[in-house]
């Protein structure tokens, strides 16, 4: 074979179209090693400044140290503000699965009168501006007389989730062949067995999906939150506050640490995903 | 009530059963009793009704009008689950999360068996796959995931086994090899099967009786060789094998047989076998039971004279010959190729003759075409 290719009878390619060829060949992955690079400049940014060894201001490089690291908490009221975005994005991810799971399967499963209407009005919240969103639910506390706070939060917070738990959870369950479940009905098992044994666990990645997603909506979330919740500092809330006079290097260790578990927990569930499908 | 209907054993009756989708009717007033043990298969084209048949018996559709029976119990409205019957899908549906032992084994665990290990691979080593158990269903091959549906079906042992076209998906071959395989696993286990198809070689080669479906009704039912040597209608003529349908008129009776004018030719064709209502009919006769020969050769039987060869294709065992007849109709003709040699060339005078018993005739006022021109089948038919 490798004789063959020696022959100098075989006509070579010419220069110009070798060099098209590679270009074609590898277009792709110069594009995509740019995007990536602009996508993820910011994030290496803030990794890199939470070792910095800043003092009051982080915006200038100052030295490496491994202090911020070491005392995430260390900045007034930081953890404070990180422990009330956990607690509430937990609430509103655990509320907004489940009324969104159920929603997804109405509007998925069964034909009603109305179907179309809600599925449409589900994506309303999700096309509105939060900034209207926000204040509307304010006036609607005040009205009702509840005062902004961690619970009015939270329930802001399941509002604007639940569209996106219902969108994520819907595509799932319009892949899922029917044939599965009438097989189960098939072979004996009634509703509930058929829900609980075969319907469930094909539909939970998605339901996993949607509360990751919603999760991090809430953890993120700044303008509605601004509006709802009074005097409790969130950490997007902490973030905005402490902008005017200097982030500190904490945030940005909560911030990078932030990133890398969403980064693991997208990479386990890959992992697992393909150990489940094999 | 749950636990009578499940026990259920016995023959399958369908009486009156009708589905209707708004003003289409799908099934249309189907009366059928299928023999406990027996293979049954239900034929017909894409959208003639019998895969609503099916889901109807499986609990899957609720019929509009009738009842199901199966032995003394009614079962017409209970659900899937209340019913000891399985079914094979056409796209066999195995459980994609759930191993191939745990796929074989849910329907013995929703029933609380006890000795599931040992019946799973009982019946995994009946199919020949007792290897796979702790595969994925995506790991296997087509052929695969068919046997193990079908385990997972005959592993419950069921009153009755449904299958909806379950060799659909596979190749040429393969299901072939299945067709056999199938049906020596009916009677190994000694099952009733009903066999959904659209593919009548199918239905021939594994079933004991086949019903021919059609627009939601059954057109004709028998064994296979009934619906091949005597077909009632012009569609059960046609979409079983070919045939070739000459429009005649019953001229006279002699013993018992009709004297039937084709075109001005007399020939003769049995009482038993004729159909028709009136004086008008068609005689049928298919391809292979033709012979040709020349104009000078002396022939037995019933006899066409005036043929000319319009085109030979040679196809291995056999030879097909289209010859024009005075009237202008084409009819077809096979001949085995005993000798090796195509003995006529295109264009040759012929006449043709057949045993008068192989004549079967039709109602004179059918449409001579029906069921030769259907569809090729869209395979889902969802």
């Amino acid at each position: 074979m490798s004789q063959k290719i020696k022959d100098a009878t075989i006509p070579t390619i010419p220069l110009g179209a070798r060099i098209q060829r590679w270009v074609g060949r590898n277009l792709i992955k110069i594009y995509a090693f740019f995007a990536f690079t602009y996508l993820f400049i910011p994030v290496a940014y803030t990794f890199a400044f939470s070792f910095n060894d800043s003092g009051k201001s982080n915006l200038i490089w100052k030295g490496f140290t491994l202090d911020n690291w070491k005392n995430p908490c260390g900045a007034p009221e930081v953890c404070n503000a990180l422990g009330n975005s956990i607690k509430i994005g937990l609430l509103a991810t655990i509320f907004s699965t489940i009324l969104g799971t159920m929603i997804a399967f109405a509007i998925g499963r069964h034909k009603f009168k109305g179907r179309s209407t809600s599925n449409l009005l589900i994506f309303l919240p999700m096309a509105t501006p939060e900034i209207v969103l926000g204040a509307s639910l304010l006036s609607l506390f005040l009205v009702f007389k509840i005062n902004p706070g961690f619970w009015p939060t939270v329930i802001a917070h399941i509002v604007f989730c639940i569209s996106f738990v219902v969108v994520t959870v819907k595509a799932r369950i319009a892949s899922l062949d029917p044939r599965l479940e009438q097989a189960a009905m098939d072979l004996y098992a009634n509703e509930f067995q058929t829900f609980r044994r075969v319907t469930l666990p094909l539909v939970a990645p998605g339901i996993a999906g949607a509360a990751l997603l919603a999760f991090s909506l809430s953890f993120d979330d700044f303008i509605i939150t601004n509006f709802n919740s009074g005097t409790l500092t969130t950490f997007p809330k902490f973030i905005y506050v402490s902008a005017a006079r200097g982030i500190p290097a904490q945030a940005n260790v909560i911030g990078s640490a932030m990133f890398f578990l969403a980064l693991t927990i997208v990479i386990v569930g890959q992992l697992v995903n393909r150990r489940r499908v094999r | 009530m749950v636990k009578a209907s499940i026990e259920a054993r016995g023959d399958l009756r369908l009486t009156r059963l009708t589905k209707t989708y708004g003003d289409f009717t799908a099934v249309d007033d189907l009366s059928l009793t299928i023999a406990k043990g027996s293979f049954f298969a239900l034929l017909g084209p894409s959208g003639c009704g019998k895969t609503t048949t099916l889901r109807m018996i499986a609990g899957l559709e609720e019929p509009t009008a009738g009842s199901i029976h199966l032995g003394e119990t009614d079962i017409t409205t209970t659900k899937p689950y209340q019913r000891p019957i399985n079914t094979v899908f056409q796209n066999y549906a195995l459980f994609p999360h759930l191993t191939i032992f745990e796929n074989i084994a849910f329907g013995l665990r929703r029933r609380g068996k006890s000795d599931v290990k040992e019946a799973v691979e009982k019946v995994l080593n009946l199919v020949e796959l007792p290897h796979l158990a702790q595969r994925k269903p995506t790991q296997l091959s087509g052929g695969q995931q068919q046997r193990i549906a079908l385990a997972r079906a005959i592993v419950n042992r069921p009153a009755l086994l449904l299958l909806d076209e379950p060799l659909g998906a596979l190749d040429l071959k393969l299901r072939r090899q299945m067709q056999i395989e199938l049906k020596w696993i009916q009677k190994e286990v000694g099952l009733t099967f009903v066999h959904v198809t659209h593919d009548q070689e199918e239905a021939m080669t594994m079933a004991d009786t086949i019903a021919v479906m059609n627009e939601g009704q059954i057109e004709q039912m028998g064994s296979p060789a009934d619906l091949y040597d005597n077909p009632e209608t012009a569609y059960v003529a046609n979409f079983l094998g070919q045939s070739n349908l000459i429009k005649g008129t019953i001229s006279g009776n002699d013993g018992d047989s009709q004297i039937v004018d084709l075109y001005g030719q007399k020939i003769s064709l049995p009482k038993s076998r004729s159909h028709a209502v009136d004086s008008s009919t068609y005689a049928g006769i298919r391809p292979e039971k033709f012979r040709i020969s020349l104009l000078e050769t002396p022939v037995k039987g019933n006899v066409l004279s005036g043929g000319k060869i319009e085109d030979v294709s040679y196809i291995g065992v056999s030879t097909q010959y289209q010859v024009e007849m005075p009237w202008g109709q084409e009819l077809m003709v096979f001949e085995q190729n005993d000798d090796g040699v195509a003995p006529f060339k295109k264009g040759d005078a012929v006449n043709i003759s057949w045993e008068p018993t192989f004549t079967f005739g039709l109602r004179g006022d059918e449409d001579a075409t029906a069921g030769s021109e259907v569809a090729p089948e869209v395979l889902d038919e969802e």
